[in-house]
């Protein structure tokens, strides 16, 4: 395997769970919801991830663990403000200081302990072409998964009566309701799926990025996967395009380094996030663009009126 | 005044407290202040598995209360007091960030002996202690001159302070012992401990060719990075070989446990005595794990340079030693003075980095 | 069985006041079942928590200092937060505050006289401004999402603050350790009563201007302005109020007091410039903001509550054994109970049992 391929698979696992952990957000708030406690189910999942998968022997279970224990964190937050109407950002926020306390007193235990690592795919022949092979064939389910789900995504709000629903709420949730929708149910059920994705993001971090358990291991991954939907103006694919970008930033920072550029190494660090202000800007000068898909309702609390 | 009367007769109260805890013979106690978290694998888990030596040793003669993940500054101040009033008799900060919290407080309560790691102030009733882990890394040089196959070693790095500048500077040495062509190639991922970052750095270093690692975080993701791309790798702070059964050529471990004993020991013997210590792997202060996973030859040789630093015979920072910029560092047999090793700031000839300034 | 919210026809003002008590109350009593399913006896751990800190003279110092900065950032944040600028980068605007007014007695350490305290004070008001004025502007200009880059902001002050410490004002005699050089005693602020503990006039100054913004708030045209924008956008331009302004009204003005924090936290009680500022306090003051009611008043109370939690999570670690995690644990569970006892100052809350209705889920 070449250096190019090498840097190649590393974009692509740093970029992963950015990826899952945004496609999921996006769904939340195409439905309307704004739920900023993505890095407290993302830490959630990471941690409910390990200990299942340390416990049981078997990562599979763990990922599963992930994506059930970021669902449950996630009906904690839609129970606040769905049921409750209460404030979106505060209970996001509260969601994320939570959600890292928590996580660091159930893993308490296990930091430090030897990980169950899910392995990556080897498909003889295939995995060995130059360039393409192991970046397409060689890598670890969750990256395939991760792909699966930009699809599906896409597929489910574009091309299905249930996603044309989903985003009716999201722009115009009154209308809806008048339409006799079920606006909650749905957000109930788009901010789960959000929870799910984030916890399972929060898998692939201690079950394939770096198999351990370790406090606050999220490291401020939820805010960017939060800061990609914006940047993807609420599109799919601009998702993935972003995510691996992010990806490439930030892996590219410590081959500069490593390459002996002598720029100050907490310019670097800092770089990914001054991309994402400077990519934000952009991206909300287009304003045409961006209303398009910018569901209206975004952050607006409904009541059902009787 | 009156706030005043109130805050003496709680000092009186204080002592009286203490001084009739005394007579009862209750367990003396001995606190420790931590800057991490007690199981984070690497700087305060070595400091807590040498207060549970402590507390092993002496048994229910003293008693060992903690607390975690002190942020340094300001806020470390109040933590320490309270251990001061709460009773404590000697108070152990293991964090740099600790050290004018440290001194403040030892200022108020002459009576509290108090231990500060790896600073340099001390006072009456403040002690300094540090380990030279730049002993162990000139080893873990040698033995990657030895191991490595291209000749050059990625170096993953946490803050530009002189701690981890010595030890970078070992290393090359160490190396260049063995290769003088030996190159060093260093990635600063700005903290201490990261799984993800130090994992990604180590991914790019092993993309730009070096094939062998060590590292200066506390996280054991490198040596994992390491192992799934089946490249050798050093461990840093404490044993890290379950996480590289094959990786893992050894690893400097922090053993704080002796040290502890021994000032505890002082202070029920009437002896203790403020002091500067600096200790190595003479004064069993630091370990290197077993080396595995390399030939028998290049164990020898590591096995013979830790003896030789050991009996004293070698000192990692000895003449003739070049400056980065080529210019003489150290002449012919000169060896490092403490004060400059404790402030270094610059690179020696063979790293391709440059230092953060 | 189900819950259904019935809106009440005016919100109830005893709510108001009530909410956040009972939702203190409900994480105390989940607070309670914790402990006794860690093993420790509640009552004993509650005493440790919320009782201890404040029986001790010093250690009631020791609360005002952790306060002070908690105040001032809820109080601006009131300000923010109810005219819908949801500044969540106070962390960074404290950081960048501390820093420029750091620069004075850093660059210019022979400049010793009793100007210099006042300088620095403002130096960090205007750092804070500044670093609030980035997101307002991309706001106002761009419509640019000011949640995110707020707090992207943060990251890269922590960036900066890094490399200034390490770098261009490392101290000269710190033996190449990363700190400032210590400033002198004309740029520290003064402790307040000595000879009982540590807390100096920041806490005085904090109060101060969160009086100020409460009184600015309730009695000033531009404090019905504030509301009116936060709560209908609509009336708002009927009554000829610019929000564009407003958006640099509010980042401005909680930037000021964030900047205003990070330097009282600096000149006061650390007396160095160091690589860390805050152990987190501007992302606190959000929950110090929400339990005072959006109101810069109420922050007062708010920021004492939550600066106990923070020495009583240090008591109960030496007292009992307990893990430090719990104190997060416990910030969290009151910002959730009292967002959620929230829903009672607008709604009343009614258990309904039998079939759905049409579009209610």
């Amino acid at each position: 395997m070449g250096m190019t391929e090498a840097i190649l698979l590393t974009i692509a696992t740093a970029a992963t769970p950015l990826l899952i952990a945004a496609i999921g957000e996006l769904v939340v708030e195409r439905s309307g919801v704004l739920n900023l406690g993505v890095e407290g189910m993302m830490v959630m999942g990471a941690v409910g991830g390990f200990v299942i998968a340390n416990l049981t022997g078997n990562p599979w279970i763990g990922i599963l663990a992930a994506i059930a224990l970021g669902a449950l964190t996630s009906l904690l937050f839609g129970f606040l403000t769905l049921t409750l109407a209460a404030n979106q950002v505060a209970t996001g926020l509260s969601l994320t200081i939570l959600g890292l306390g928590v996580s660091s007193l159930m893993g308490e235990k296990f930091v430090g302990q030897a990980g169950e690592k899910m392995g990556n795919l080897d498909i003889p022949i295939l995995t060995d072409i130059p360039l393409v092979g192991p970046v397409i064939f060689g890598q670890d389910p969750i990256f395939y998964l991760s792909i699966l789900l930009v699809v599906a995504v896409s597929w489910f709000l574009f091309r299905t009566r249930a996603g044309l629903t989903l985003r009716s709420i999201g722009n115009n949730h009154h209308s809806a309701h008048a339409l006799g929708i079920p606006v909650l149910r749905y957000r109930y059920l788009a901010v789960m799926f959000g929870g799910a994705c984030a916890g399972l993001a929060g898998g692939h971090l201690s079950l394939v990025y770096t198999p351990q358990w370790v406090e606050n291991m999220t490291a401020g991954r939820g805010w960017i996967a939060l800061a990609l939907v914006v940047f993807a103006s609420w599109r799919p694919a601009r998702v993935l395009a972003g995510a691996y970008l992010f990806g490439a930033v930030s892996i590219g920072q410590l081959h500069a380094q490593a390459l002996g550029i002598a720029v100050p190494s907490q310019l670097l660090t800092a770089l990914p996030f001054l991309a994402t202000i400077v990519v934000l800007v952009l991206i909300s000068q287009n304003v045409r663009a961006t209303l398009i898909n910018t569901p209206a309702m975004l952050g607006r609390p409904f009541v059902p009126d009787r | 005044m009156k706030k005043l009367l109130i805050g003496l007769a709680g000092v009186a109260a204080m002592s009286l407290g203490m001084a009739a805890s005394a007579l009862a013979e209750d367990p003396m106690k001995v606190c420790f202040v931590y800057v991490g978290s007690k199981t984070d694998g690497g700087w305060t888990q070595a400091h807590d598995i040498g207060r549970q030596e402590l507390q092993a040793h002496f048994g229910d003669k003293i008693e060992t209360p903690f607390i975690e993940n002190v942020a340094e500054g300001p806020q470390a101040e109040g933590v320490i007091e309270r251990f001061a009033r709460s009773g404590c008799e000697m108070i152990f900060t293991t964090s740099f960030g600790f050290m004018d919290q440290t001194m403040a407080v030892a200022e108020r309560f002459p009576d509290v002996k108090f231990e500060h790691a790896t600073g340099y102030k001390t006072a009456e009733n403040v002690t300094s202690y540090n380990s030279r882990f730049y002993q162990g890394r000139y080893i873990l040089g040698q033995i990657a001159a030895e191991v490595s196959e291209k000749g050059v070693a990625g170096y993953i790095a946490s803050f530009p302070i002189p701690e981890v500048v010595q030890g970078i500077n070992a290393f090359t040495l160490g190396a260049q012992s063995v290769n003088p062509d030996f190159k060093l190639k260093v990635v600063w991922v700005n903290s201490w401990f990261d799984a993800g970052k130090e994992a990604d750095a180590a991914k790019a270093l092993i993309d730009q060719g070096v094939d062998i690692l060590t590292q200066h975080t506390d996280s054991t993701a490198p040596m994992q990075v390491a192992a799934e791309r089946g490249i050798k790798a050093f461990g840093q702070a404490s044993d890290m070989i379950a996480a590289g059964p094959e990786t893992q050529l050894t690893a400097i471990v922090d053993t704080w446990g002796a040290y502890y004993i021994k000032r505890v020991q002082d202070v029920m013997d009437g002896t203790w005595e403020s002091q500067s210590t600096w200790d190595g792997l003479a004064e069993g202060i630091l370990e290197m794990a077993p080396y595995t996973n390399m030939p028998d030859d290049v164990k020898a040789m590591a096995e013979a340079t830790e003896a030789a630093i050991v009996s004293g015979e070698l000192k990692p920072f000895t003449g003739p030693v070049n400056k980065q910029d080529g210019s003489v560092w150290l002449e012919e047999g000169e060896v490092a003075e403490d004060g400059v090793l404790l402030g270094l700031n610059f690179y020696v000839e063979g790293v391709d980095d440059q230092l953060p300034q | 069985m189900r819950l259904e919210l019935i809106k009440r026809s005016a919100p109830a003002p005893a709510m108001r006041f009530l909410s956040p008590l009972l939702g203190l109350v409900l994480a105390v009593i989940a607070g309670a079942i914790m402990f006794s399913a860690l093993g420790k006896a509640p009552d004993r751990a509650l005493y440790a928590f919320f009782i201890e800190p404040v029986s001790e003279m010093w250690s009631v110092h020791e609360l005002l200092i952790k306060a002070a900065p908690l105040i001032l950032m809820g109080a601006g944040l009131c300000i923010c937060f109810q005219s819908n600028n949801w500044n969540i980068g106070a962390e960074g605007q404290m950081i960048v505050g501390a820093i420029f007014g750091a620069a004075l007695p850093i660059l210019l350490p022979d400049v010793q006289n009793f100007l210099i305290l006042p300088l620095m004070l403002i130096f960090g008001i205007l750092g804070g401004m500044l670093y609030g004025f980035i997101p307002a502007l991309l706001k106002a200009k761009f419509k640019t999402n000011e949640i995110l880059t707020s707090l992207m902001l943060v990251y890269v002050a922590q960036m900066l603050l890094d490399w200034i410490v390490r770098g261009p004002w490392r101290n000269p005699e710190g033996l190449n350790f990363p700190e400032s050089r210590r400033f002198h005693e004309w740029a520290r602020i003064p402790e307040m009563f000595p000879a009982d503990g540590r807390a100096n006039w920041g806490f005085v100054i904090a109060v101060v201007v969160a009086i100020a913004l409460g009184v600015m708030l309730a009695k000033s045209l531009k404090g019905f302005e504030v509301k009116v924008i936060g709560t209908s956008p609509k009336a708002a331009q009927f009554a000829g109020f610019d929000s564009k302004k407003m958006i640099f009204f509010a980042f401005l003005l909680a930037g000021g007091c964030a900047g205003l924090a990070g330097i009282i936290e600096v000149a006061g009680a650390t007396g160095q410039l160091r690589p860390t500022v805050s152990p987190g306090y501007g992302f606190t003051a959000i929950i110090v903001a929400y339990l005072g009611r959006l109101n810069p008043i109420g922050a007062i109370v708010a920021g004492l509550v939550l600066a106990l939690t923070y020495l009583g999570g240090e008591a109960a670690q030496i007292s009992l054994g307990l893990s430090d995690k719990i104190a997060r644990v416990f910030q969290g569970l009151i910002l959730f109970f009292v967002l959620a006892c929230d829903t009672l100052i607008l709604y009343k809350i009614r258990l309904s049992f039998g079939a759905a209705t049409k579009g209610a889920a």
